[in-house]
């Protein structure tokens, strides 16, 4: 057992046991590999940001984590324990929590029904627990938390259907919060926000690191990337090519050559200031 | 007196059945074109229990586990396969079963088993009790809904992968449902032996399985008190008019195409748009 609860370390230098470990893991879709060979940890307490320019594996590498994608070689630790051989949900149970770059709601229930359904994971995880559980006012109570704290709370009561995308990405982050997961794992939570909304979201999300909870974020915003997290891993056609602080990794030439040869006008104008 | 208290029975026993798939399909969104058979391991049981001279009351029970404990291992074929492949697997299952018992000499085969034991009950208690059980299922189907259970059944009929990924075991979950609407199903069959004292292959087959399809669809998928309304009225129409027993496969088939075509919410669903004062489409004509 490791006392691995310990937040808001910078753990460069820390002999923590790191959270999440990611070890050699290779995915290969057919011939295509996606992912060649990444290794990296997650540190209790950490805010990593997952980095790289369009194609670069970030999601595929998210995928694999959450058990969504299997992985070819390789494997994937949670505090020490192996998740290969286990489905999604087993994983999520474990403590992790995702928000989709691909968001998804529940379109037949309220916004707030799809994060009390997440809340009540406690009274879901066995069908006969679910079944002898009616009440669902605490449920409530911790969904409207998590839309005021991710800042929709006025759209609790509408339809998913209707709502824009920035309302739904922040709706499939508050899903994510009220897991109330020891590793939340975000793709993109920042895309489709104007930059006030983005810097509100990123504030958020380093408030729920402060208080405990390690998260790992894939972001093209990279303005908000380097003003929240404290590491970075950045990847570039499916392998790692730089890892550590984020100044440093900005400014090794092979990341920057890497963003160049991609899309870069649009990385580097969303450095400056990100666009709506 | 004698034929109101049959016909009530046999509406009974359709509610029965319809809520039983209502279950499946209607709550966890799990489509079942073969359910006639789990009807059909139900009386099947209970009619060969009877015949070995178990009690009325115990063939009932064990009608539910062995047609629940076949609903399992069907429902597994679920976790395998979705939507339109659900309904293939299932509709062959429907014909496994017709096809199994057709050639099983110990079950009758084509002639059927005759001559079923009495349930000791008069005909107007026996129809008290399809009755009694037929509201307990319709309480149970609401209590589901109300539950937690009920929350995950709606989700993993929209969405399984979303479900999976807020941690749910969608998969046992589905087995669940697949368990309790198919040991209902064994009851409706019990009852269904007791009521007519004779079975044959014939009455669980592939129209049978679309016809309680059809109510479940005209009463409103997912809604209770829709598909006991819609199973009710559809199961007396043949007894009101004799003609349409001679057309059963088409009347059916075509409510179940036209409900899906133009009014997909079935019966609960035009009841509410009816009842609802403004709804959302009528908005932009408001002032």
């Amino acid at each position: 057992m490791n006392p691995v609860v310990n937040p808001a370390v910078n753990t460069s230098s820390s002999p923590a046991a790191p959270l999440l470990s990611v070890d050699g893991v290779t995915v290969r879709f057919g011939g295509l590999t996606a992912i060649d060979g990444v290794s990296f940890d997650v540190f209790p307490g950490e805010l990593l940001g997952l980095i790289g320019p369009n194609g670069a594996g970030k999601t595929t590498m998210l995928r694999s984590i959450t058990g969504v994608v299997r992985v070819t070689e390789g494997h994937v630790t949670l505090e020490g324990q192996r998740l290969d051989a286990l489905p999604i949900q087993q994983r999520i149970q474990r403590g992790m929590s995702l928000s989709q770059q691909l968001v998804r709601p529940l379109r037949s229930m309220s916004v707030i029904d799809n994060v009390a359904l997440a809340a009540g994971s406690a009274k879901t995880v066995r069908p006969l627990r679910s079944l002898l559980h009616v009440a669902r006012t605490e449920e409530l109570a911790v969904a409207r938390q998590m839309l005021a704290r991710v800042g929709i709370a006025q759209h609790a009561d509408q339809s998913p259907a209707t709502q824009p995308l920035g309302v739904l990405k922040r709706l499939e982050m508050a899903r994510a919060l009220a897991l109330h997961p020891r590793l939340l794992l975000l793709d993109e939570p920042l895309a489709g926000l104007n930059s006030k909304e983005a810097r509100a979201l990123a504030d958020t999300i380093a408030d729920v690191n402060r208080q405990g909870v390690t998260v790992v974020l894939i972001e093209h915003n990279l303005g908000e990337v380097m003003r929240i997290c404290s590491r970075l891993v950045v990847l570039d056609n499916g392998r790692k090519i730089n890892e550590g602080d984020p100044r440093t990794v900005m400014n090794d030439p092979t990341v920057r050559a890497a963003y160049l040869g991609g899309d870069a006008v649009s990385h580097a104008a969303a450095q400056g200031g990100p666009h709506a | 007196m004698e034929y109101e208290i049959s016909l009530l029975t046999t509406m009974g026993i359709s509610v029965l059945f319809a809520l039983s798939l209502n279950l499946i399909t209607g709550f966890c969104g799990q489509i079942s074109l073969g359910h006639a058979a789990f009807l059909g391991i139900g009386a099947y049981t209970a009619a060969m229990a009877g015949k070995a001279g178990v009690p009325f009351l115990a063939t009932l029970p064990i009608a539910m586990v062995l047609a629940g404990a076949v609903g399992i291992v069907v429902g597994l074929a679920s976790l395998r396969v979705r939507a339109d492949f659900l309904a293939i697997t299932t509709m062959g299952v429907g014909f496994l079963f017709v096809g199994f018992v057709r050639q099983q000499d110990w079950l009758g085969g084509e002639l059927g088993v005759s001559g079923i034991a009495s349930t000791g009950l008069s005909k107007t208690a026996f129809m008290a009790l399809t009755l009694a059980l037929c509201v307990a299922a319709a309480a149970l189907s609401l209590y589901i809904r109300a539950a937690w259970m009920g929350r995950v059944f709606n989700g993993i009929a929209e969405d399984e992968d979303t479900m999976r990924v807020l941690g749910i075991d969608a998969p046992r979950y589905k087995l669940v449902a697949f368990a309790i609407g198919t040991a209902l199903a064994g009851l409706a069959g019990a009852l269904y032996a007791y009521q007519l004292k004779f079975i044959d292959p014939g009455s669980f087959g592939f129209v049978d399985s679309v016809t309680v399809l059809s109510m479940v669809v005209v009463g409103g998928i997912g809604s209770v008190t829709g598909v006991a309304i819609a199973a009710a009225l559809l199961s007396a129409l043949p007894a009101w008019f004799q003609f349409i027993g001679d057309y059963k496969l088409l009347m059916y088939g075509g409510l179940l195409f036209l409900m899906m075509r133009f009014a997909p919410g079935g019966l609960a669903a035009l009841a509410e748009r009816f009842f609802t004062p403004t709804p959302d489409s009528g908005e932009p004509s408001q002032p």
